[in-house]
């Protein structure tokens, strides 16, 4: 990796990755997180920073298909690996069938944790595509929901395992088991 | 009873869910501006001291550092959210006086920059002793925390309606318990940030606000600025729950900064910040006495409370009075006496939770109802069946109630949850309990936070020129809820439009008529009161331009899902696309407007205006729990939620925030608190410490809600937001209870304390047997 020294004796290392199939190449130091430079360097701010601690899971993104947090992986370490971000989930102007289901299921609400939610979500469809009620709260465990109780994200979630991206009808106002 | 309409009661998905999934959606935080510093806010590492002197030179020395300020430059005109106790600096003058009090700040190239610069400044401090403990806050010799108020009190409430001494009296059982409750922090997953830019003399700030009106008032205060010269805008908000509704020092610091360099500056919260800034919810100590016949009616009842303020006012004048004033709304009683004391100490200033003030005496008055209950050998259930209000009905600190269904609700939670069945003697599995609790809450506040004429919300609806689609313009926030949502529901309601064709441009103090914001669950009532004003207005000019096109007159016409056709005469029809259209050449802009203020409400006591509101609505929660008795372990096994939210504008929405507020119940009921150590440090300000409930610890829910119209508010509607976690943490506390046979008297309901109460319960049993 090519590096180079700041007049404090500082490094800075050149760093290719592809994010959402697009390569790139940042200069990083050596304790640039991951997610400062999807927000910062690539302007993809729809992953989200919530505690920089790897807590609440919003900054969530997907390397080789698999979910970490993006705040607790150094840039350094993302090297030649394939980062998806929740920028790079809709084909197109498609929405995926997950983000589909979840603004149909009513799994949105101040949004903050969605995109790493969609994101857990995605890697767990991959892997499992007809999980359990169970193993779907397993998945999301790491995203922490303030808003919702998470009860419309698992529904949301276990719809697209069904092939579904909407509610069954609702029959009436007052009844929602 | 139903009413006739088209788009509410519909759960048409969020109007900002694409944005929200796609990772469009701008935060706050996410906003960039060319040229533009980040800033940092320097604090307190003491809980009291004396401020003996600041010398910034080392940190303004250092190269990326652009400015450094304290409170020698800043107005040192006192600010607060309560007009009554403006107790805070922007920064601290002469005293600190909590871990986390505003010292300085710094504007720098980067983030690492600023770490480094707050570093470098070096403050000296002479340390006093803290006042930690809010019970003892008052006693002899503690030291005085503010010199403007003695003995540490920020508010002291001494209320009586009726004769207490007589209803106690003439009671058949008149009975005390008391309670401690916790602090709990509302934990929003999007940190509080504020990015402040001038232009000449006039200053905008992107703020993660619930309400852009009152920091533009605020704002505009401080700085001696005209309001018009101040511009507040909200991106989106990932949550407030209450914690983002009061200045935080962001906006007035990095107004500050950015006049002094002349560029942007975005100043914000890590987590431990956020727990340091606080405003969540009060502790509070609770002794509540009621008296009841023998029959189990509730003839008068005494709230004695004690709350532990921080160091600051915040809303905390407000949730002292919300504290014991909404605990008549679901029982009917006609004496009653609230006292209380709102305490200053040497910790982060608490505020509103959702709920505000109500959901811990809630917990108090609900746990002790049922060893009430208990006493007299009467089912819980009953208790609450014999004591529900009912419509129409005015509570002893007169509210005025108008629809009213909790016996419905209650009523209903008995079927869904198995209730009776669960009650006889094996109905359940050995180590399950299950327990009842009500609650209630104004659908929006009677008066404002700051006096003023102003109406409370006020709308603009502009159809666009050739009639494809119409703009909402409201002050009112969306920050997760679902105003923008529900908000265009009701204007394309009115209008006769549909509501995929609706845009929204909102909480923007600039483009936007104002709105006080998004707390005491006020904006599906009175911000839908303005749309509907303004949608009608719509209406009605358009029925005026198709009676001209279709010679007929406007009372023969009507408009629906944007059709404008004749009631008498079949054929006659016009689109709301073409008419609109030509209400533009002929007429210009085709816009309505509405707004709406409360009318006149509460009586005419010292405090009669906090809970007033012009609907209150009403809910029941049943859950039942599993104990384990080796380890103390909660598990809930099942939640039913029953509610009176009068109409539903949109069920998904509506359930959505009742799951909600069950999962934060939850977590202040069993988990959340936020904990001290002896030199007033947050022990554990992150969200592995502070436990928030993640997936696996949400519990079946089943939410319901009855037939309900509220005749005072726009197509019927009432709140749902915050009244949902009122009766949660004395349900948890009743089926607990009903689990293990002893109660635990404080919050959180911990598997510890469980534990404990188990062991001494079998010790005591012991105890008799030998």
């Amino acid at each position: 990796m090519n590096t180079i020294e700041d007049k404090e004796g500082v490094k800075r290392y050149m760093l290719s990755l592809t994010v959402n199939g697009d390569p790139h190449t940042v200069v990083v130091k050596a304790n640039t997180t991951l997610s400062q430079v999807l927000r910062n360097e690539l302007a993809l701010t729809g992953t989200k920073q919530g505690c920089e601690l790897g807590d609440c899971g919003s900054c969530t993104v997907l390397m080789d298909g698999k979910p970490v947090n993006s705040c607790m992986v150094l840039a350094l370490e993302a090297e030649g690996h394939e980062v998806t971000t929740i920028e790079g989930v809709a084909e197109g102007a498609k929405l995926s069938d997950l983000q589909e289901s979840f603004v149909n299921h009513g799994a949105v609400q101040c949004g903050y944790c969605s995109p790493g939610m969609v994101l857990s979500a995605k890697a767990l469809l991959k892997r499992n595509p007809h999980p359990t009620e169970l193993e779907v709260r397993e998945a999301i465990s790491g995203n922490l929901c303030r808003c919702t109780g998470y009860v419309h994200i698992v529904e949301a979630i276990l719809a697209v395992s069904e092939g579904r991206t909407t509610p069954p009808e609702e029959t009436n106002a007052g009844g929602e088991a | 009873m139903s009413i006739n309409t088209k788009i509410i009661g519909r759960s048409v998905p969020r109007i900002d869910g694409r944005d929200k999934v796609t990772g469009a959606a701008k935060y706050t935080g996410d906003i960039k501006f060319p040229n533009m510093l980040f800033g940092k806010i320097l604090t307190s590492p003491h809980a009291h001291a004396r401020i003996i002197s600041i010398d910034t030179s080392a940190a303004e020395a250092l190269p990326g550092v652009k400015a450094v300020i304290t409170h020698k430059d800043v107005p040192d005109i006192k600010y607060g959210i309560s007009p009554a106790r403006w107790d805070e600096n922007i920064f601290c003058i002469d005293k600190v006086r909590f871990v986390g009090d505003k010292v300085a700040a710094v504007a720098c190239t980067d983030e690492e920059t600023c770490y480094k610069a707050l570093k470098l400044i070096k403050v000296e401090y002479e340390i006093l002793p803290a006042v930690l403990d809010f019970r003892k806050a008052m006693d002899e010799g503690m030291p005085q925390i503010h010199d403007e108020y003695p003995k540490n009190i920020n508010v002291e409430i001494h209320q009586e309606f009726g004769d207490i001494e007589k209803a106690f009296k003439e009671a058949h059982l008149v009975r005390t318990d008391a309670f401690l409750g916790n602090r709990a922090y509302q934990s929003p997953i999007e940190p509080h940030s504020a990015t402040s830019l001038w232009d000449g003399d006039k200053l905008t700030v992107y703020s993660s606000t619930q309400s852009p009106h009152y920091f533009q008032y605020y704002i505009a205060r401080e700085f001696g600025m005209d309001m018009g010269n101040v511009r507040v805008v909200k991106p989106y908000v990932g949550g407030g729950f209450g914690g983002k509704m009061e200045p935080t020092g962001l906006e007035f610091a990095g107004a500050v900064l950015a006049k002094l360099t002349g560029r942007p500056v975005r100043m914000f919260f890590d987590r431990h910040e956020m727990f340091a800034h606080n405003r969540g919810r009060h502790a509070q100590y609770m002794e509540i006495t009621t008296g009841v016949t023998k029959d189990g009616k509730i003839l008068g009842a005494h709230s004695n409370f004690m709350m532990d303020g921080g160091a600051y006012t915040s809303l905390g004048i407000a949730t002292a009075y919300y504290a014991g004033a909404l605990l008549p709304l679901t029982y009917e009683f006609d004496h009653y006496k609230f006292d209380l004391f709102r305490l200053y100490t040497n910790l982060p200033a608490c505020g509103a939770q959702r709920g505000h003030g109500a959901p811990q005496p809630k917990y108090a008055f609900e746990s002790h109802l049922d060893n009430v209950a208990t006493e007299l050998g009467m089912d819980p259930m009953d208790i609450r069946l014999l004591n529900a209000r009912r419509p129409e009905t005015v509570t002893p600190n007169d509210f005025a109630i108008h629809s009213c269904e909790l016996t419905q609700c209650l009523t209903r939670a008995r079927i869904i949850s198995n209730w009776d069945e669960k009650k006889k003697e094996g109905g359940m599995p050995k180590g399950h309990g299950i327990g009842v609790s009500t609650g209630s809450f104004v659908s929006g506040a009677g008066y404002p936070i700051y006096r003023t004429d102003l109406p409370h919300s006020a709308v603009v609806i502009k159809v666009n020129e050739d009639g494809t689609s119409a703009t909402l313009y409201t002050g009112a926030p969306d920050i997760g809820q679902g105003s923008d949502t529900v908000l265009c529901q009701m204007a394309a309601e009115a209008m006769g439009f549909h509501y995929e064709k609706m845009k929204i441009i909102a909480a923007d103090t600039e483009t936007c008529p104002m709105d006080l914001g998004a707390y005491a669950s006020r904006l599906t009532l009175m911000t839908g009161a303005a749309c509907k004003a303004a949608g009608e207005e719509i209406k009605k000019s358009l029925l005026e331009m198709a009676s001209s096109m279709l010679h007929l007159p406007p009372d023969d016409l009507e408009c629906e899902d944007a059709i404008i056709y004749s009631k008498s005469r079949e054929g006659k029809a016009l689109t709301f696309q073409e008419v609109a259209r030509k209400h533009f050449v002929l007429k210009g802009p085709l816009i309505g407007k509405g707004s709406y203020t409360p009318p006149k409400l509460g009586g005419k006591f010292k405090g009669s205006p906090v809970g007033t509101s012009p609907a209150y609505s009403f809910g029941v929660q049943v859950g039942e729990v599993k104990i384990d008795e080796e380890t103390g372990e909660i598990e809930a096994v099942g939640f039913w939620d029953v509610h009176d939210c009068g109409t539903v504008v949109n069920p998904r929405l509506l359930h959505g925030q009742v799951h909600g507020a069950l999962s934060m119940g939850m977590g202040e009921s069993v988990w959340e608190e936020v904990l001290f150590d002896d030199k007033g440090k947050i022990k554990n300000p992150d969200l592995a410490n502070y436990r928030i409930l993640t997936a696996l610890d949400m519990p079946p829910v089943e939410s319901e809600i009855v037939d309900s119209y509220e005749d005072i508010a726009p197509w019927g509607v009432k709140e749902i937001g915050e009244g949902s976690t009122n009766p949660t943490m004395g349900c948890f506390s009743n089926a607990i209870y009903d689990a293990m046979g002893v109660r635990v008297y404080s919050l959180p309901l911990s598997y510890e304390k469980v534990w404990r109460a188990l062991k001494e319960k079998r010790e005591r049993e012991q105890g008799k047997k030998e």
